[in-house]
């Protein structure tokens, strides 16, 4: 890649910054330039986002419903799976899938709330409810 | 508190480890660039993992693992570093002020789901985001993240959230420093035995998870989505372009990066063979960003329309045999 074929295709997520991008001048020297973006890398990101949204929206759903518990809510919302989740709080998958349930959710202690609301940086009581959203 | 290394300059670079590392050792008497940093530590590799998963993708990696930077320097430029670990937070908060007090620019491994200064959508759980920290005013920290064009900041708070993460690869607070940078590198003698120790690596992995068997594997893995849900199909490939560029590599997977290393390599030893393979290197990153379009395109194909998986899998084959020509011919720059 040569320095005329670096994109510069303002990445909106990338808020304006740049990124190094190694490519090589008239003089077939390799530096850094300043990159904007790149559309396919865009793209990408915006993917996988859009389908964190989808699972947080899917699991709100079934908050709201009575079928899940917020905990799923949040998991997604702060860009969590049940595996990451998982190795984050030391927690066995089938209890965080257990806690899933609003029955069983409903029992659980401050302090094991406090061990899902502290690696999500939200507060228990963030943690006991999902976000009004208007419909 | 305020204390700021006033002689530390920043340096934006293509990947974090790489970036700190060569901007730490250049701080300390020892310029080296970050392509120098990341070629001397034989740092190039690829590696896919389908039974480890990251936010339930399979693991696709075009480097070696964390720290194989900062490892690979010690071992082949005879830096020391001083890697410092803690289980209690308000120690090695305490240790950081200190060190930062004595004047020291100390690295730091991080989560990059805590850095308060990273856009929402580049926020995940991944522990392992190395950056600079140069100083601390009242109560926060005057960071050098090098994949940002210009320093940064984070609050106590924040900073220790990041230092502390838990989970894969948890930081435990890890901090380093140097305890001895040499003056000089012996070219002569550390380049060719870090360009053998990748071009090998590459070569002859004997699993089939790394190296150019590892693409294989990758390419093989891509026919098979043709049979599996069409919604993970797309996430799949998209995570291979997240993989190659989000992450900080340069672009193209660390072959750009890896290429300016062989080029000036080239340079200070006057190795034609280095040089042409730096060519070489530029266009396997090439033909990589040929496949990232690819896949892009067939992400944005509309739903009726099916995605050509095999001319993908052929692509990224095609990538693997134009790598093993470039390596093939490293072996014989010696």
């Amino acid at each position: 890649m040569n320095e005329q074929e670096v994109p510069q295709d303002e990445n909106s997520i990338y808020r304006g910054q740049k990124r190094a991008v190694y490519a090589t001048g008239q003089d077939g020297e390799y530096g850094v330039v300043a990159s904007s973006g790149w559309d396919v890398e865009e793209e990408a990101t915006q993917q996988a986002v859009a389908e964190l949204e989808r699972l947080a929206d899917e699991a709100y759903e079934a908050c709201v419903s009575g079928q899940a518990s917020p905990l799923e809510f949040h998991m997604y919302d702060n860009r969590l799976d049940i595996l990451s989740l998982s190795q984050a709080t030391g927690l066995f998958q089938w209890r965080i899938k257990r806690h899933f349930r609003p029955e069983v959710f409903a029992k659980l202690s401050e302090k094991m709330l406090e061990r899902y609301s502290d690696v999500m940086g939200i507060s228990n009581d963030v943690l006991k409810t999902v976000p009004k959203r208007e419909s | 508190m305020s204390t700021a290394n006033k002689t530390f300059i920043h340096k934006h670079a293509g990947h974090c480890e790489s970036g700190v590392m060569s901007t730490m050792l250049t701080h300390h008497g020892l310029s080296l660039s970050e392509p120098m940093a990341f070629g001397l530590s034989s740092a190039l590799n690829f590696a896919y993992l389908p039974f480890v998963k990251l936010a339930g993708m399979p693991l696709i990696a075009y480097r070696s693992i964390p720290k194989a930077i900062i490892k690979g320097l010690q071992k082949n430029i005879g830096v020391k570093m001083k890697i410092e670990t803690f289980s209690n937070q308000q120690k090695g908060q305490e240790r950081l002020d200190v060190l930062l007090e004595e004047g020291k620019i100390v690295g730091a491994q991080t989560s990059v789901f805590w850095l308060p200064y990273l856009p929402e959508e580049m926020r995940f759980h991944f522990n392992g985001h190395n950056l600079l920290v140069y100083g601390k005013e009242e109560t926060s920290y005057k960071i050098s993240d090098p994949v940002f064009e210009h320093v940064v900041e984070a609050s106590e708070q924040e900073f220790l959230k990041a230092r502390f993460a838990k989970g894969v690869m948890a930081p435990k607070g890890a901090i380093y420093y140097p305890t001895y940078v040499p003056t000089t590198i012996d070219y002569e003698n550390v380049v060719p035995k870090a360009v053998k120790t990748v071009a090998k690596r590459m070569l002859n992995t004997p699993v089939p998870i790394a190296g150019l068997k590892g693409m294989h594997y990758l390419a093989k893995a891509i026919r098979k989505l043709e049979s599996k849900d069409r919604r993970y199909a797309r996430l799949f490939l998209g995570h291979i372009v997240r993989m190659q560029e989000e992450i900080g590599t340069g672009g193209a997977g660390f072959r750009y990066i890896y290429a300016s290393f062989l080029q000036e390599s080239g340079h200070i030893l006057n190795n034609e063979v280095l040089l042409e393979s730096a060519e070489m290197m530029t266009a396997v990153g090439d033909s990589w960003r040929e496949l990232a379009l690819m896949i892009a395109k067939s992400i944005r194909s509309k739903k009726s329309e099916s995605v050509d998986f095999e001319a993908l899998a052929q692509k990224l084959e095609s990538i693997a045999d134009e790598e093993a020509v470039v390596y093939k011919k490293l072996l014989t720059a010696f």
